[in-house]
């Protein structure tokens, strides 16, 4: 197979290209540049210490301003102009995309997703950390509950159409519904707005994992004084679990909630495996995909309309990490 | 602590029993995709999964022999319907117990097995449970037998031939290739960039360092969709185009703001005497970081590898975008959107058996190593 071959010594290449750049950068600094010897030693030292960190930098810096910073320029600059990378339309695909309705149905359609999907994961999430904190069995149950984060979204929306399918032979659902005595099976994911939250279970199904998994170490670092002087007050559990474990856990929850609000605004594979964006089922990654390779005007401005909906989370996140950094 | 005294084993009973609906309900779908993997194709459309242990009854038709025996004045017919080309057709490996049978396809299960069907005109079908008939008519019926069809019970089946066909048509063997020749360049190149990065963003004191982080924090959350089109552009305009090196390439800065964050909080939350003390040894930074953090990092870079192992793997908008259409290039999870949920929306043994290949390295992989990845995670997103 070539392409593993040309995939072997892409590995070599990139791998050892990684480490002959980093020590012939540093050796090259020390010994021809700035060496650490003759009369200026001690300026030299400094300077080639003030350089350093730029080397160990470089590659990733590159690839980050590349990939990531350049895009995103990239992207708003494509976003004014049309279907024909010449012609400059400025606004126009904005005023075009707010006006259609397509667009519309998938900004509301992605409103509900970024509300219930990380509300839903994160709730059941810390429900599943308590309940497992304790039990003997504990950690198998969360290594079950965890699983479907390995799964991919294609290969999540599959297994949920063996629950979700228009037969009551194939689909749990309409096999439930035949049980209780409905005789003709419905599609689910055809059914007006409820399709929507069809759809998000199965994001739900794989992010409480996620959430359950990290909400559990939290609760785990509750100093146990507290907790204590709770029950000796006599708090009964659910005051327990509410009014003093909650309360103290609430940053790592917040931290939570929007790791999953962020993936919610990026996925796409579900509406396209599922339902292609049809039944108005539409949110704006899979809208995107809709113009991409047709229209990159529009599908750049899509993208960018994202981006401003991630915003706020983005400067939410920078302030936490510069606070913990102090 | 939670246990308080006189409530603890209600409220253990209620634990428990809540633990195992959650997981049950967690576990189903996916062992109902594992279980219709296995099944034969024609017993998944006929018995939900959850029936599978049961047998299926199938409805299935073939025709009488032709060698009569004169009996007085009329002609009789016996033989056994499984000895007939067409009904064996439907059950490859033996057919069950015939529970119904009928002559017309209106009403194939018109009479129970055993019963004698009066087909009127003096004529008249028998068909027992193991299959024997015996069909009594007033002519002699040449070459032509009668018509029957029958509901038969299949003893449940399980079978690794969607598997076969998976693994070696369709395709999708290349497109596990495929995937791998994605996976492995794209987990493996970040990590050594991204580990010294970390390093010097943990570790080394330069004017910028703080806006550096910040602005690393804030790529984690970029949405990807907006490099597809500028970078597909530009991987055409330096002739890359869509090819395995471009997604390489994609996928190794895609992943770069979480590995560098990653391991740098793993880096930063080392000992400050190892390296303090290093450094008056006289270790140069470069020396420092070889000998002493990278191998002390060994847990963050594991935990990295995994995520973006799982991360590529299961990927299918990169792929999509940055790797051309053809079959020879797709990866399983665009093979399975694309081309089996499009053209073989119905052919659910292929799609669920095609669905647990593509899924089964990354769970062996997670739960392998889960307690890297969990540690990952924890690293990622609390301190």
């Amino acid at each position: 197979m070539p392409v593993i071959l040309q995939g072997i010594v892409t590995i070599l290449i990139g791998v050892g290209g990684c480490v002959a750049y980093f020590y012939v950068s540093n050796y090259v600094l020390d010994r021809f540049i700035f060496p650490a010897k003759g009369e200026n030693i001690g300026r030299n030292i400094n300077r080639a210490n003030a350089v350093r960190p730029w080397l160990f930098l470089f590659p990733a810096i590159f690839v980050l301003g590349l990939y990531l910073v350049y895009p995103v320029v990239g992207s708003f600059v494509r976003s004014l102009y049309g279907r024909d990378p010449e012609v400059f339309v400025g606004l126009g695909n904005y005023t075009q995309l707010f006006g259609s309705e397509t667009f519309q149905i998938a900004f509301l359609n992605n409103l509900g997703w970024v509300i219930v999907v990380p509300a839903a994961s994160t709730f059941i999430g810390l429900v599943a950390a308590q309940l497992t904190d304790k039990l003997s069995w504990g950690s198998f149950a969360k290594s079950m509950i965890f699983m479907p984060m390995a799964i991919s979204f294609v290969g999540a929306s599959l297994i949920w159409k063996f629950v979700y399918a228009n037969d009551a032979e194939i689909g749990l659902i309409n096999a439930i519904r035949a049980a209780m005595g409905f005789d003709d099976p419905i599609d689910v994911l055809q059914i007006p707005f409820w399709n929507n939250l069809f759809l998000m279970v199965i994001l739900i199904w794989i992010q409480t994992g996620f959430a359950m998994v990290i909400l559990a170490a939290a609760l785990r670092g509750i100093p146990d004084e507290t907790i204590e002087a709770a029950i000796l007050d006599g708090a009964n559990p659910w005051q327990l679990f509410f009014r003093i474990k909650v309360p103290q856990i609430m940053p790592t929850i917040l931290v939570v909630w929007t790791t999953i609000t962020v993936l919610v605004l990026k996925v796409f594979d579900i509406v396209y495996t599922m339902t292609g964006g049809n039944f108005d089922t539409e949110i704006l990654p899979s809208y995107m995909m809709d113009f991409m390779f047709r229209d990159d005007g529009r599908a750049t401005a899509i993208a960018f309309v994202i981006m401003i909906v991630v915003l706020p989370v983005m400067f939410w996140n920078i302030r936490q990490a510069r606070r913990e950094m102090r | 602590m939670d246990n308080i005294a006189g409530q603890k084993s209600s409220l253990a009973w209620a634990t428990n029993i809540s633990v195992v609906a959650l997981v049950l309900l967690w576990l189903i779908p996916t062992v109902g995709l594992l279980v219709s993997s296995l099944r034969e194709r024609d017993q998944i459309s006929e018995s939900g999964w959850w029936k599978a242990p049961f047998p299926v009854e199938l409805t299935a038709r073939g025709r009488t022999g032709t060698q009569a025996a004169p009996d007085g004045d009329a002609f009789v017919v016996t033989g056994n319907i499984y000895d007939d080309e067409e009904a064996r057709t439907y059950f490859p490996d033996g057919g069950g117990d015939v529970v119904a049978f009928g002559t017309r396809g209106v009403d194939p299960t018109e009479f129970a097995a055993g019963t004698t069907a009066d087909l009127g005109d003096g004529e008249s079908l028998t068909v027992n449970a193991d299959g024997t008939y015996r069909w009594v008519t007033p002519e002699d019926p040449g070459d032509r037998g009668q018509r029957v069809y029958f509901a038969a019970q299949s003893p449940p089946e399980f079978t690794l031939g969607n598997y076969r066909q998976v693994l070696t048509a369709d395709n999708m063997d290349r497109a596990f290739v495929n995937t791998l020749t994605v996976t492995i360049p794209a987990t493996v190149i970040p990590i050594l960039i991204a580990a010294f990065a970390a390093y010097a963003l943990a570790w080394m004191d330069f004017p910028g360092r703080g806006l550096l982080i910040a602005l690393v924090v804030g790529l984690l959350v970029v949405p990807l969709q907006l490099a597809l089109v500028p970078m597909l552009n530009l991987h055409n305009r330096i002739g890359i185009g869509q090819s395995f090196m471009g997604i390489w390439f994609a996928h190794t800065a895609f992943g770069m703001p979480l590995a560098v964050y990653l391991i740098r909080n793993y880096m930063a939350g080392l000992p400050r005497d190892i390296i303090e003390s290093a450094r008056v040894d006289g270790a140069t930074d470069f020396e420092l970081f070889v000998r002493i953090v990278l191998p002390l990092s060994l847990p963050a870079l594991a935990a990295f590898s995994i995520f973006q192992f799982l991360w590529t793997w299961n990927d299918l908008l990169v792929a999509k975008v940055f790797l051309p259409s053809d079959d020879a290039s797709k990866v399983m999870t665009v093979k399975i959107a694309d081309d089996l949920l499009g053209s073989r929306g119905g052919d659910w043994g292929i799609l669920a058996t095609a669905a647990f290949v593509s899924i089964a390295v990354p769970i062996a992989v997670f739960f392998a190593m889960q307690r890297f990845f969990v540690r990952g995670l924890l690293a990622g997103s609390v301190k």
